[in-house]
């Protein structure tokens, strides 16, 4: 008899009744398969494998992460608060320790979704890992939680929520941003001023194999992970590197994420793309779910599998080694930079433009943090939306300063009703969520 | 004239049905080493003057193939599987003479790698040389592509007495779950045959030729002949017999809970509905998780007999049975004695029962009085504290739509309906402990033994369609057709059922009990490439399990149905 050895919790939740559109890739059909295989293989029935049934979310839940225009339901459904809760309830059980390790393989994904969430951009409305966070933060009293984010597309909502917050360290590895949307995800983008450093980039070239993601996986994500000491690791883990995704292109394979889970050994891992459905999804979840609870995987293959079509071309290699070097380095040097970006002004402003890919829309951003020493920073966002919403965002953060909750609390009251369709507070030091009217 | 009979680990209990209603009902031992001399006695008690032409047909439920699986006296068979890529075949490994063989069919059942025909004729000849007569076959995915289990069937020509394919024990998905489940019909298959050939063959001796229904997991029956070629099937039918002995008397419009409260065991089950509800992948049984179609039931070692212990301060009660209570002359205190001691039983040796409960009064502390009561407390506690965690394993059963995780529809049992032999003195106090109804089943020493005659044959039958490759199948009946475009959930549906008519009649069904329904009906678009390519439908249907039609008179108006208190007062 088979048996795993950690203890590993799945929440498998394939919304075979909810799609984005009929012939969208994030439609009813994309999890059938990889359900077929990890129903036929039994893994449900190993020792120490267990299917946990997903709790919803709340909208308080959400609130704690996101500002939603003009408020949750509107940009979101039933689904998300599913996918979202999925992982919420892996989370929880494994801080329960009713499980050592979880995964919960939900759909939608969410790691496009920003703080601001005015629709849907990548396929996601609710970034679904920091929401899990955020809760497991309040519920557990977590404090240093790292994500390293597997997806081919570079995760910039995930990133967006935690670029001033020192605390999360956000690793993201994806094929390079001027191949593939969303564009962003270079090594120069480390955090704001208060956080420099724990946001770490690591684009691959097109075409990276397996060879390279592990490269990279020891050269650069474990010894940071070592340093920055994480209570939590969580994977966001994408499938979309696969060899034979029809929207990527890189060479990754079932094997190949199978070690790389083996190798990062996460606490929580969460479904992100992945649009393979027939080819990749079933043999990698197979794979990743047998290297979480530490079953052999040898012998998961896909049935085109085949190493030598794609094996790693030289120059490829070149470039993986050139951009780990260049990260590490930055990493090496983050305190440095984090003393130059603090040295210089009370305040930094940071204007952005964001586009809505599945929803079709722009936003335009001004965001204001204070610089600060002891806390990740009072926030504040002026948000508009080519559907012409304006709204003002504040966030105190979660071990906000005094100096930064008064100048919040400032920035909250003082803000001129007739600007803005809405004004929110987020009040992360006292859980709390309010529009003013 | 029906009769019902159901070996139980204890006693057997007989019934014979007429259409007014029960004839005769008898107990009779059961000699676990010798079942057949069992059953035997059980049906001459009751067919003593009877003619063949009065009877219509035998319900049996034997614990023959759950005993020989749960005490590991199976013969040898052989096991060839095919495996392809995926966990290792070998950690599904059922017994000595099993081997894994090439070849591989995807999760569409496309062909991946082909079989290798020396590497199976080489198994086969290891297998015949090694005196092995009955071999299993199994692939992953069969059931999407029968054709590496066809083939190497093929291979294997005539030098076996009988072949069991993987295909053709079950329509769900789960490979290891489909091997244990062919390797355990193949190990019964010599013990069930050579059984059941000899009990008909007594039976025709006797001028009662008549037809012969086996009881299955699930509650439902099937002739002798589908038990031959199924027989593991008829594992676990004891708790299945009890369920259909309650079902007469549940709601049709709300949940029951059912406890069949033994000498050595309480089963544990639900009805919703008056349906008794099904484990949604199928029976386990030992070390074994199979696809057999089985009643979702819990057991705990709790009983009349059990005996009662205390170790470090803590009451035990159970698993162990060592013969009867001592009030009935046996060696150690049990819940029944608590009972001779509350002076809630008479009619045996009450102050044997005191004697026995001394020692435990002693270790806890209490006076003989509080220990018994204490003993039969813990005893109703601990079976609650079971149902509910039945309950609540099947509230927190994964769902896998929005609709369906929204609806949240959740089992809540406001009635329990108890049965078994200790059940009338444990009524009144489940029912304070637990809040909800508790209501005793008419009949209630024999209920199972009415519940196995008076069962329909059920089955099920499983319908997958690809139209983006044509093809409509249920490997297995055995059934491929081509479909185009235009093919829907509702034609598969149609299919379904059809094949699910000509199943059930095969195996016994009568017109009037084909009470059918859709257990699954999913229906995907296929996309590739931004296109709709297909479609991708899974039905699966059943036979509800129920009682048949023809007697449903005799239980609809109970002549005893008695609640807690009203039976309490006419047993004190």
């Amino acid at each position: 008899m088979l048996k795993a050895k950690h203890k590993t919790g799945l929440v498998f939740f394939p919304a075979f009744d909810w799609a984005i559109s009929p012939t969208h890739p994030e439609r009813e059909e994309r999890l059938l398969y990889t359900q077929d295989q990890v129903l036929e293989e039994g893994l449900f029935d190993i020792d120490g494998i267990l299917e946990i049934k997903p709790d919803l979310v709340t909208v308080k839940d959400i609130q704690r992460v996101h500002f939603c225009v003009p408020d949750v339901w509107s940009v979101s459904t039933e689904s998300h608060f599913i996918s979202a809760g999925g992982a919420k309830t892996i989370g929880s059980a494994v801080l329960d320790k009713t499980v050592a390790r979880g995964f919960a393989l939900v759909r939608p994904p969410g790691h496009h979704a920003m703080r601001v969430v005015h629709g849907a951009r990548g396929f996601c409305n609710i970034n679904i890992e920091a929401v899990m966070i955020e809760y497991l933060r309040r519920a557990y009293g977590v404090d240093r939680v790292a994500i390293v984010d597997t997806d081919c597309h570079h995760g910039d909502g995930t990133q967006d929520i935690y670029w001033h917050d020192p605390d999360t360290l956000f690793i993201s590895i994806h094929q390079d941003g001027r191949t593939l949307y969303p564009g962003s995800g270079f090594p120069h983008e480390q955090g704001g001023p208060n956080a420099m450093g724990t946001t770490v980039n690591i684009p691959l070239p097109p075409y990276t194999s397996a060879e390279g993601f592990l490269y990279a996986l020891e050269k650069v994500v474990m010894p940071i992970l070592t340093e920055f000491q994480p209570e939590l690791v969580i994977n966001s883990a994408g499938q979309d590197n696969h060899y034979s995704d029809p929207i990527t292109h890189m060479n990754f394979s079932a094997q190949g994420y199978a070690e790389l889970t083996r190798l990062l050994q996460p606490d929580i891992a969460v479904l992100e793309g992945g649009y393979a459905i027939e080819g990749a999804l079933p043999y990698v979840n197979v794979g990743i779910i047998l290297a979480m609870a530490g079953i052999d995987f040898k012998a998961v293959k896909e049935p085109d599998y085949d190493p030598q079509r794609i094996r790693q071309h030289p120059q490829v290699t070149r470039q993986v080694a050139a951009v780990c070097e260049a990260v590490r380095d930055l990493w090496d040097r983050r305190e440095t930079n984090r003393l130059r970006a603090q040295n210089t002004e009370t305040v930094v402003h940071r204007d952005r433009h964001i586009f809505y890919d599945t929803d079709m829309m722009h936003e335009s951003q001004k965001e204001t943090v204070r610089v600060c020493a002891q806390c990740a920073g009072a926030l504040r966002i002026d948000s508009s939306s080519s559907r012409g919403k304006r709204v003002l965002a504040v966030h105190i953060p979660r071990k906000a300063c005094a100096a930064c909750r008064e100048m919040a609390s400032q920035w909250y009251a003082a803000a001129a009703k007739d600007q803005f369709d809405h004004i929110f507070l987020q009040d992360r030091t006292g859980d709390l969520y309010e529009e003013r009217r | 004239m029906i009769i019902g009979l159901d070996v139980g680990g204890t006693h057997t209990d007989v019934v014979l049905l007429g259409d007014s209603g029960l004839v005769r009902q008898v107990k009779v031992p059961t000699d676990a080493a010798n079942l057949f001399r069992t059953v035997l006695a059980g049906l001459e008690s009751v067919t003593t003057s009877l003619s063949a032409p009065e009877l219509h047909r035998i319900v049996l439920s034997t614990t023959l193939t759950t005993n020989a699986i749960a005490q590991e006296k199976l013969p040898p068979v052989g096991m060839i599987v095919s495996s392809g890529p995926g966990l290792d075949p070998e950690s599904h490994r059922t017994n000595a003479h099993y081997f894994a063989v090439s070849g591989s069919i995807d999760h569409r059942g496309r062909e991946v790698a082909s079989v290798s025909e020396g590497e199976v004729r080489q198994v086969a000849a290891g297998l015949k040389a090694d005196g092995i007569r009955t071999v299993g076959i199994v692939g992953k995915f069969s059931i999407r592509n029968p054709r590496h289990e066809l083939q190497i069937q093929a291979m294997l020509k005539d030098q076996f007495e009988k072949v069991f394919m993987g295909h053709q024990v079950s329509g769900s998905l789960n490979f290891a779950r489909r091997v244990a489940t062919t390797y355990l019909n193949a190990a019964v298959y010599p013990i069930h045959r050579s059984f059941f050939d000899a009990v008909q063959k007594s039976l025709a001796q006797k001028g009662l030729g008549v037809p012969l229904l086996i009881l299955k997991a699930d509650g439902g029956t099937m002739n002798l002949g589908a038990s031959i070629e199924f027989p593991g099937q008829t594992i676990l039918s004891g708790p299945a017999a009890s369920v259909m002995g309650a079902v007469a008397f549940a709601p049709d419009d709300a949940d029951a809970m059912v406890m069949d409260i033994g000498g050595t065991t309480t089963d544990i089950a639900i009805i919703r509905n008056r349906i008794p509800q099904l484990h949604p992948i199928g029976a386990r049984l030992g070390g074994y998780r199979t696809l057999i179609r089985s009643l979702e039931t819990r057991s705990i070692g709790i009983g009349g007999d059990s005996v009662v212990t205390v170790t470090h301060g803590g009451l035990q009660i159970g698993p162990q049975r060592q013969g009867p209570a001592m009030a009935f002359g046996g060696p150690r205190p049990t819940p029944t004695d608590a009972l001779f001691i509350m002076g809630e039983m008479s009619g045996g040796d009450q102050r044997a029962s005191a004697r026995g409960m001394a020692a435990v009064a002693q270790d806890l502390g209490l006076s003989i009085e509080d220990a018994a009561r204490r003993v039969f407390d813990e005893a109703c506690r601990r079976i609650l504290a079971e149902a509910r965690e039945l309950t609540d394993r099947v509230n927190n059963r994964p769902v896998y739509t929005v609709q369906d995780l929204q609806r949240g529809d959740k089992l809540d049992p406001a009635l329990i309906l108890i049965l078994g032999g200790p059940a009338p003195y444990f009524a009144r106090r489940l029912e304070t402990l637990s809040g909800k109804r508790v209501k005793l089943v008419p009949r209630w020493q024999v209920a199972n033994a009415i519940g196995a005659a008076l069962a329909r044959t059920t089955c099920e039958v499983v319908v997958f369609a690809d139209t983006h490759r044509g093809m409509v199948m249920a490997p297995e009946e055995n059934f491929t057709g081509t479909v185009d475009q235009r093919f829907t959930s509702r034609d598969a549906v149609e299919t379904a059922f059809g094949l699910l008519k000509t199943k059930a009649f095969q195996i016994g069904a009568q017109e009037d009990d084909l009470e059918m329904e859709v257990l699954e009906n999913l229906q995907f678009n296929m996309v590739r490439g931004f296109r709709t390519t297909g479609k991708n439908l899974r039905v699966k249907v059943q036979v509800k399990p129920g009682l048949i039609r023809t007697y449903e008179k005799m239980t609809a108006h109970p002549p005893s149905t008695s609640t807690a208190q009203e039976r309490t007062d006419r047993v004190t």
